[in-house]
């Protein structure tokens, strides 16, 4: 019972920075209708830029985590408008590719500036975890709940409360529509890609320091985005989040009791055990062509 | 005229040992052979049923590993104390085990996720790779894992009254990947051009339509997901048999990249795409050794294919016919259908 619950606390860790890049590609995926592949390299930049605030500049560890969302902000909004704004009428296996392209270039990039070697993170917290009970939680864990359930609630607020937030929502339903009711789509993709990209950004610089942080870090983390948002449902937010939870679950419970091998194995199986059972996904619109 | 174009096509490329002796040159042809083998079978998903398979690879994993163990035999325990013992066979039987392995993988597949439209075959096949890939790491009795398979033996063709010729040399490796990329595109043209090409085709530009005149879409969609499986299969064991050694990373997801950008830099929907796309970023690694430092390669790779798509995005093939009949004055060829555009307003 004990290495459940301690299975449960780290689900909890886990799945908010699962959340935050589900959140993001599915915000992305969901108003622009785009596969957004640099998500993972944002993710890895973030992770990146925690190290550099830290490690090189010697900064203060809480400050680069808004650090790192302003850079995935700003590298978002440059990817939209150099990428995709000049492809907005393009299909979508267009602008895949050529999110494909920014990946490969930027992840090179990363391998080239810091090179293939592994680096971490120093971190302010003490050594010794959080004792409660049967469980225990080191206190970097915590401060990555902490702020990933802070981003999250932050974003929904966004999303839901704010003008920018109902532009968005009123573009996901209807981009035509939006736009002669005088939304302006294209500061909508911009400002919606820069947003995307700043949590995938956050979502890296809170992880980097609990494991290490390398060039190709972000791969893993992309795919398990793209499961995430899949489980969800396209551009459901609360089913982003779920999703992410759902998806930390399964891995946690997969590498305690099956197999830690097959851990990054659990949330695919998952998807395909969801798509034989109810294959609209758990919280998804059923999808039809046509 | 395209028949001729094809067969000149073809001359051209079985002539290419007679006046290329460089080794290295030789083995970047081989394996980008193979890999266009695969960016056709994805192209006949991708490009003829709108379908996209983000875990191709996983198809050429399976053939690969499936050819491998049935050459190299293997010795297995299963829970509940039976054991497995397979006795080495004939390559070319392995080649043809890995055609039925892994278009029976593209049945499974396609039942499953041919169910619903949208991102959901992209996520299936995405999550079969990565399960497969971490089966071929960790079951290790069976495929030793990251120590990879060693040693597999090369194809040997059986000569009537000589014994057999193993095809080993790059010369032999190279005329046997040409032969099958030829049969897989003959019978991939052959296929589009049939009433069941015509159904997928139909399928994409209007499914609703399509159904209502009687097109079975789910039978027509796992159909083409089988056969671009066995493809991608027979692709994934000259692989293994030309390589001779197969490790998981062959599951990476950068091997499907690599078709899926071959396919679209190429033309999906078009027979010839893959070919040329295979054969400019097949080939592009090779040159730009030569003139880059190996961390810029990749960059300026990416960089490459960025520009490709803004300057042709329809891909090269469809974008270069279309500058062609331009030139010599007549009407414009039609703009090959876009699709997968899930238009969210009226379209």
């Amino acid at each position: 019972m004990s290495e459940f619950l301690q299975h449960l606390v780290n689900m909890l860790v886990l799945g908010g920075t699962y959340a935050l890049l589900g959140i993001g590609l599915t915000l992305i995926f969901g108003i622009m209708n785009v596969v957004n592949f640099t998500h993972g390299v944002l993710y890895t930049l973030g992770a990146y830029v925690m190290f550099i605030v830290v490690q090189e500049l010697g900064l203060n560890f809480f400050l680069a985590l808004p650090v790192a969302i302003v850079v995935g902000w700003a590298l978002g909004a440059i990817i939209e408008l150099t990428m995709l704004r000049p492809l907005r009428d393009s299909d979508i296996d267009t602008t895949m590719l050529v999110m494909i392209g920014a990946w490969i270039a930027m992840q090179s990039g990363t391998l080239w500036i810091w090179g293939g070697v592994a680096k971490s993170v120093a971190t302010p917290f003490p050594e010794q975890p959080l004792v409660l009970g049967p469980v225990s939680v080191s206190w970097l864990r915590l401060f990555v709940l902490a702020a990933a359930a802070l981003l999250i609630v932050v974003t929904y607020f966004l999303i839901n409360r704010t003008k920018l937030g109902g532009a968005m929502r009123a573009t996901f339903q209807d981009h035509d529509t939006a736009s002669l009711m005088g939304v302006n789509v294209d500061l909508i993709n911009t400002s919606t890609f820069a947003v995307g990209s700043s949590l995938a950004a956050a979502a890296g610089a809170l992880l980097g320091p609990v494991y290490v942080i390398f060039p190709q870090m972000g791969d893993l983390a992309a795919v398990k985005a793209f499961a995430i948002v899949i489980l969800g449902g396209l551009g459901n937010i609360t089913g982003a989040v779920l999703g992410g939870f759902i998806l930390a679950l399964a891995e946690e419970l997969g590498a305690g009791y099956v197999s830690s091998g097959y851990r990054d194995a659990m949330g695919f199986l998952i998807i395909i055990a969801v798509l034989i059972v109810k294959p609209t996904g758990l919280f998804a619109r059923s999808e039809r062509v046509g | 005229m395209r028949l001729t174009a094809t067969l000149l096509t073809v001359a051209a490329l079985a002539s290419v040992p007679l006046w290329l002796h460089d080794p290295y040159l030789m083995n970047a042809l081989i394996t980008t052979g193979i890999f266009i083998i695969g960016a056709m079978s994805l192209n006949l998903l991708l490009g003829f049923t709108g379908q996209l398979s983000l875990g191709h690879v996983a198809f050429f994993g399976i053939g690969a590993y499936v050819s491998a163990l049935t050459s190299l035999g293997f010795d297995v325990g299963l829970p509940g104390g039976f054991r497995i013992v397979h006795e080495p066979w004939p390559p070319v039987v392995g080649f043809g085990l890995a055609i039925v392995a892994a278009g029976l993988c593209g049945y499974f597949i396609g039942r499953l996720s041919f169910r619903v439209r949208g991102a959901y075959f992209v996520i299936v096949t995405i999550s079969f790779a990565e399960v497969v890939r971490l089966v071929a790491l960790n079951w290790v009795e069976l495929t030793q894992g990251p120590l990879a398979l060693n040693n597999i033996p090369s194809i040997a063709l059986p000569v009537p009254e000589f014994g057999e010729l193993v095809l080993r040399t790059k010369l032999h490796n190279y005329y046997l990947v040409l032969t099958v990329a030829v049969i897989a595109f003959v019978l991939i043209a052959r296929l589009v051009r049939s009433h069941y090409g015509r159904a997928m085709r139909g399928l994409m530009e209007n499914e609703t339509l399509a159904v209502s005149v009687g097109v079975d879409a789910t039978r027509t969609l796992t159909l083409a997901a089988v056969i671009s499986a066995g493809i991608a299969g027979a692709a994934g064991s000259l692989y293994a048999h030309y390589i001779r050694i197969i490790d998981p990373e062959v599951f990476a997801f950068i091997n499907t990249v690599t078709m899926v950008i071959m396919v679209i830099s190429g033309g999906k929907g078009s027979l010839a795409g893959p070919v040329v796309g295979g054969l400019v970023f097949g080939l592009m690694p090779v040159f730009l050794r030569s003139i880059l430092a190996p961390e810029a390669q990749w960059i300026a790779y990416g960089s490459v294919l960025i520009i490709i798509l803004f300057l042709l995005p329809q891909g090269i093939v469809p974008s270069l016919a279309q500058l062609l009949s331009k030139r010599r004055g007549k009407k414009a060829v039609p703009k090959t259908v876009v699709f997968g555009r899930r238009a969210k307003g009226p379209a």
